[in-house]
């Protein structure tokens, strides 16, 4: 056999570069992976809304709405539901995405470690894989919002915005769990952060029933919690009463949880993968 | 590239302490060394993964510390543990790879097929890389790194774990890899991968240098031309070493054999025998570079 390498030896002319940034060049490894996972990702991106908005929205608001038009908030209970879910679906798939995968980069498949061997730095590699879970977010929001269409649950020309709200709120929700993944030894706190974080927060701010019926206390708390922030931005856009200062007040509040969370991942990644 | 002082150190724990190497462009340099001399850590700043802790080193003429991005796009790496996506193919494994280059699609498609080749895994381009072998990973990895042309290849222990079949085809690869004058730098703790690649190497020990040259003239430095090995009755060989000792100019004693060193070792083997010494086991072989490990060190070299 005569295979020789296909090496450039030092005098030869380096090859040319495209002129992808960096990390987009992170960014299209997800792309590319996720072909092997696309399949997976079909029951939480369009199936659970359907069963949630079909067996919550239709089947049990039927007996919260007893035949009345304004039972919840002033309107019926799905249309009250949906922005909800649409807000509580990003941030899971937001929160989702930004734990056994970020492990995997470290961990199990070791992918960050591939990248930083090449031109590659940790911040390429964080921006890269924060753009892909955007992505996903931004792919769930619109099948969503799809669906809620075909259930009549948007009333208003209004919801288009509530699809960058719902990005915003699963990237807001993205940032700071990547930077938390990427202290991790094992998986197990990822357990830990969906039973006392996700899985309360999806169920008490706002989410199915309009937080103003918690206890006096309870009430600052869910109006504190992000998911909060971005429930009721999506509601008030898909229900045609986007509202002004309180909607700038939860844009900036997810704004600001997005970029503190950036600036956390940059230094635990660092931490992390750089020693 | 050069080194002056180089050192690492984490916490308290000093890996690397103050070592000195310089490594022409085209050579092939080996750092041999037990588990923990201090290898991978050198192999990890040099491939500007990991700050330096203290010294100067420079990688192709330029400043890791400074320039890593720039030095990267230069060098292929072949990591200790494999970092390949099991989930993937083959062929995407080496195409998203090059992409992290920043390689234009076409080129790199061209370069993918080629590499395919090279790694004798072009029947298994489109299929996952779970379910192939040790070897056959190996190779992809190999490959990979090739892929942006590098002028400097890093091999971190580049066939430990593998049958002596798919040893002997990557070093046919390196080999290859040497005669396009790329330049190699690899670990390893066999001799006979350093002994078979290296034009140079330093042993390493305890996050120092031990001694430093070409693998024959390490032999000749510190170890004797030839070696007989005997093999006694297990306990037997503390005892017999005291007896033979004045027959050769240096003794060994291992746990499982006895080493004379000397230069003339049908000679030395005879002696032996007419003392009325009856090993189970005689061999007389060369000197190798774990003879001159073991001298350095005391100890042998897969510890």
């Amino acid at each position: 056999m005569s295979v020789s390498p296909p090496v450039s030896s030092g005098a030869a002319a380096p090859p040319r570069r495209s002129r992808t940034p960096p990390a987009l060049r992170a960014y299209q490894y997800n792309l590319l992976a996720y072909k092997r996972t696309w399949r997976g990702s079909l029951t939480t991106t369009f199936l659970y809304p359907v069963l949630y908005l079909a067996a919550i929205g239709v089947g049990l608001g039927h007996l919260i709405d007893h035949g009345s038009k304004q039972a919840v908030d002033g309107v019926p209970y799905v249309w009250f539901l949906a922005p909800g879910l649409l807000a509580g679906t990003s941030m899971q798939i937001g929160a989702n995405e930004s734990t056994f995968p970020v492990m995997a980069g470290i961990k199990w498949l070791k992918t960050y470690f591939a990248m930083l061997a090449t031109p590659l730095e940790v911040t390429d590699v964080l921006y890269g894989h924060l753009l892909w879970i955007t992505t996903r977010v931004t792919t769930a929001s619109a099948v969503f919002l799809a669906v809620m269409a075909a259930f009549h649950a948007v009333p208003s020309w209004w919801a288009v915005g509530a699809f960058p709200a719902a990005v915003l709120t699963g990237a807001a929700f993205a940032a700071p769990v990547m930077a938390f993944s990427a202290t991790r030894e094992t998986d197990r706190s990822f357990i830990v952060l969906y039973r006392f974080g996700v899985v309360p927060l999806f169920l008490f701010s706002g989410t199915f029933f309009p937080v103003a019926l918690l206890p006096g206390w309870l009430q600052v708390v869910a109006r504190c919690t992000p998911l909060y922030q971005g429930v009721s931005l999506c509601r008030g856009f898909v229900l045609g009463r986007p509202g002004g200062w309180d909607a700038v007040g939860h844009v900036a509040y997810l704004l600001a949880m997005l970029t503190a969370g950036t600036l956390a991942a940059r230094v635990t990644y660092r931490r992390r993968l750089v020693q | 590239m050069r080194a002056r002082g180089l050192t690492k150190r984490f916490g308290g724990f000093t890996a690397v302490d103050g070592v000195d190497f310089s490594i022409q462009a085209g050579e092939a340099f080996g750092f041999l060394g037990p588990n923990g001399a201090g290898k991978t850590s050198t192999m990890r700043m040099i491939a500007c993964l990991s700050p330096i802790s203290a010294g100067t080193l420079r990688v192709l003429g330029l400043d890791p510390m400074r320039d890593g991005p720039q030095i990267r796009s230069r060098i292929g790496l072949v990591p200790q543990e494999d970092t390949l996506d099991l989930e993937l193919t083959v062929r995407d494994n080496l195409y998203l790879y090059g992409r992290y280059f920043g390689l234009p699609k076409k080129l790199l498609r061209e370069r993918v097929d080629q590499l395919l080749e090279f790694a004798r895994l072009s029947d298994r381009a489109d299929e996952r890389v779970e379910p192939l072998s040790g070897g056959m990973r190996r190779r992809l990895t190999i490959a990979r790194a090739l892929v942006s042309s590098p002028d400097l290849v890093i091999l971190d222990e580049p066939t430990t774990g593998l049958d002596p079949q798919a040893r002997h085809l990557l070093w046919d690869r390196l080999y290859r890899l040497k005669r396009e004058g790329v330049t190699l730098v690899i670990t390893t703790h066999y001799m006979d991968e350093a002994e078979q690649l290296c034009d140079r190497l330093v042993v390493m020990d305890a996050g120092r240098i031990a001694a430093a040259g070409s693998p024959r003239e390490l032999i000749e430095r510190w170890s004797t031309r030839e070696v007989v090995e005997l093999r006694f009755e297990p306990g037997g060989h503390e005892v017999q070493g005291e007896g033979l000792a004045d027959l050769a100019e240096r003794v060994e004693v291992l746990p499982d054999r006895l080493l004379l060193y000397t230069d003339e070792g049908d000679a030395t083997l005879d002696a032996v025998q007419s003392r009325g010494a009856s090993p189970i086991a005689a061999l007389v072989r060369r000197s190798t570079l774990e003879d001159v490990f073991l001298h350095l060190t005391g100890r042998s070299l897969v510890d």
